[in-house]
């Protein structure tokens, strides 16, 4: 389908741009990195607290490491005018939206891929428990997070405040999503068994991608021509 | 002719506020369990749904703008999440004094007191991408796409929470518990309320959407004479 | 069906009227010369062309078909002001994205023949960053004139290139033109321009002061017609 051969050009090109430089994909990196050591001093290390927080502490790296990511989704567009060199071509708004948000999705499940195991070193915790699990919620939350951040670095893309509004807009509008990947993460992680009603948490996070990509494809046209 | 009514619609809703307190501070007695700090119930909850009907009417006009770019959906969509903002800080700082009264804490993290924190967040950004954008089309577009995600946002968040905790105290409203919680006097009291502020909230919406009216009257004749 | 039609458009930024009423209708196969001072709304009326903005008022159409629609939008090629190519990208690399992009039944072959046309066939390879300037500009070129666009919107296409870069979009152009390709050029060279334009159009603060083919005097007299229909 013409759709998403369009939507794979984009996301290979943006893919195989930030792989050139990885300056994203390092800063990024580096901010988890920085992010965990910092919590080290914020909670005991070893106690049973950090079990409990692990998931909470696993998404804030995540979603803090990965803002540098979601913001370069648009913004890669603005040297040399490519923005407006892509709009001009016979390509629908939808279909560049779709293919930013998977180089994004790829982008940050790199990341997470590389911030998992040193978290488990740092602060002692076995992910690999139920793996399977822990990784549809890795994937799962981090398309919801993705499109949210990728609509909102097309809504910003022209501001002189984008770096300073894209976290600010971005993050409470997560929150349902980052509730249910936490709750769920630091289940896995902990390798409690999941309940009958933390089910209700998956279900939370598929309507949450569902609802939110079906809303982004449907709106991004409207925010991308002028 | 419409000033008139804005006037009238304005002075009806003060005095039936003020005929309220008359009945919340002076008819009613005080409530068994939590004594007189209870009657901050009766500006609590009105605010809540004014707020809430206003960010809906917000969503709605933004998804008018969408389908018609009428500029008035826009006017109107602004409007309302500056009003409702408004009513969602009351909501904010009456649950806040009550839990203080009550539970001698500022803030706790129960369900709806957190909900509120957040959708007060969410529509500041509102109000902080449309003065970020200088170009009235542009603002209005980008706008009411992100009123439309907000919205959508705000209810699933307000489910969300609800699983994840609740502190509140459970509903007192007949319409919610069936009945049998509350005093109907009471209840009426809320009621009167909410109806009360409703009228002043679409009073200050409809003042908020005059000026914007005649901050595009003056935008075009800027252009008119810019343009010689 | 005319190439390229404006009817009483305008365009509002904010206060600001960067279009007002303008009105022409370019036959095919032409070359228009888009003239004015900076400011004067040139590269407005050219993004509207491209579907890269709408009108406030008014209509705009392309090859028959409202400008932005995505079939008007295949068989048009833009060289903006930016050169819009990828600078972590190789040259083949970006040429192929937008080979892609447009749909292009050889792309591969495309690609190469427009890499040699350009003389870039030696650094296909190379990211675009370690370009010189005027190898940027002729990669741009090639990316304008890959899909064999039927509309070529130029902005200020002239600029800032060398003597061979010029060399080669002239008679790039002039082939384009020969096979019935239709041109809107904006430039501020016109003696470049006026050699290949068959119509010249002149805009003042936004308003279209003149239209029509273009006059001989502008061949040996270049500021003629801001001499004449502009002001001073």
């Amino acid at each position: 389908m013409r759709f998403a051969r369009q939507s794979l050009r984009i996301a290979a090109k943006d893919l195989r741009a930030e792989m050139r430089t990885k300056e994203a994909l390092n800063a990024a990196l580096a901010f988890g990195v920085v992010i965990l050591v910092i919590f080290s001093f914020v909670l005991d290390p070893g106690s049973e607290a950090i079990r409990e927080m692990s998931g909470g502490l696993l998404w804030l790296t995540f979603v803090f490491a990965g803002a540098l990511i979601l913001n370069r989704a648009f913004a890669r567009e603005l040297p040399n005018d490519c923005l407006d060199t892509l709009l001009a071509a016979p390509l629908s708004g939808a279909a560049l939206f779709l293919g930013k948000t998977l180089a994004s999705f790829v982008l940050l499940i790199i990341v997470e891929g590389i911030c998992l195991p040193i978290f488990g070193v740092l602060y002692d915790i076995n992910w690999l428990l139920q793996p399977g699990l822990l990784a549809a919620v890795l994937l799962l939350a981090t398309w919801g997070i993705s499109v949210i951040g990728t609509v909102f670095s097309a809504l910003t893309v022209n501001l002189r405040l984008r770096e300073l509004m894209l976290p600010m807009l971005v993050y409470p509008i997560m929150i349902p999503a980052l509730m249910a990947a936490m709750r769920l993460t630091t289940l896995l992680v902990t390798n409690e068994p999941i309940s009958n009603d933390d089910w209700i948490w998956f279900r939370l996070l598929i309507g949450f991608d569902i609802i939110f990509t079906s809303l982004a494809l449907g709106l991004v046209e409207i925010v991308l021509i002028g | 002719m419409r000033e008139k009514i804005l006037y009238g619609a304005g002075i009806l809703g003060t005095l039936w506020l003020v005929r309220n307190l008359y009945v919340i501070c002076l008819v009613l007695p005080d409530e068994t369990a939590q004594g007189a700090i209870y009657r901050n119930l009766f500006f609590h909850v009105p605010s809540w749904f004014v707020s809430f009907t206003a960010y809906f009417a917000a969503g709605l006009a933004s998804i008018a703008y969408v389908a018609k770019r009428n500029p008035v959906a826009d006017t109107l969509a602004v409007a309302c999440v500056e009003v409702g903002l408004v009513f969602t800080c009351v909501g904010l700082a009456t649950g806040s004094i009550w839990a203080r009264i009550i539970w001698g804490i500022w803030w706790t993290w129960d369900a709806r007191l957190t909900w509120a924190l957040i959708t007060a967040v969410i529509y500041a950004g509102y109000l902080m991408l449309r003065r970020a954008i200088d170009d009235p089309t542009t603002r209005a577009k980008n706008a009411a796409v992100l009123c439309i995600f907000s919205f959508v946002s705000v209810m699933i968040t307000y489910k969300s929470i609800e699983w994840w905790r609740t502190q509140h105290p459970d509903p007192v409203l007949s319409f919610r518990t069936g009945g049998g919680t509350i005093d109907p006097a009471m209840e009426s009291a809320v009621f009167q309320n909410m109806l009360a502020l409703a009228l002043l909230a679409a009073v200050m919406i409809a003042v908020r959407m005059r000026q914007e009216a005649a901050l595009r009257e003056v935008d075009s004749l800027r252009r008119m004479a810019h343009a010689r | 069906m005319s190439a390229v039609v404006l009817n009483a458009v305008w365009k509002y930024f904010g206060d600001f009227a960067a279009v007002q009423d303008i009105s022409l209708a370019l036959p095919p196969a032409s070359c228009l010369a888009l003239l004015g001072r900076n400011g004067a709304g040139k590269t407005t009326v050219l993004r509207m062309l491209a579907g890269l903005s709408t009108p406030s008022q008014g209509r705009v159409e392309v090859l028959g078909m409202p400008s932005g629609d995505v079939r008007a939008r295949a068989r048009i090629g833009i060289l903006g002001h930016g050169i819009g190519v990828y600078d972590e990208l190789s040259a083949a690399e970006n040429l192929r994205l937008f080979a892609g992009l447009y749909e292009l039944p050889d792309a591969d072959r495309a690609v190469t023949r427009w890499l040699e046309r350009t003389w870039l066939d030696h650094v296909r390879d190379s990211p675009a960053r370690e370009f010189s300037r005027g190898m940027r500009q002729r990669l741009a070129v090639a990316r304008a004139f890959l899909a064999q666009p039927d509309l070529l919107l130029l902005d200020e296409p002239f600029t800032s290139l060398d003597d061979r870069a010029i060399a080669l979009l002239q008679s790039l152009l002039a082939e384009a033109l020969a096979g019935g390709t239709s041109v809107v050029m904006s430039t501020h060279q016109v003696r470049e321009a006026m050699e290949m334009a068959t119509h010249a159009a002149l805009l003042v603060r936004g308003k279209l002061a003149h239209f029509g083919p273009r006059p001989p005097e502008m061949l040996n007299d270049p500021g003629w017609l801001y001499r004449t229909y502009g002001e001073a």
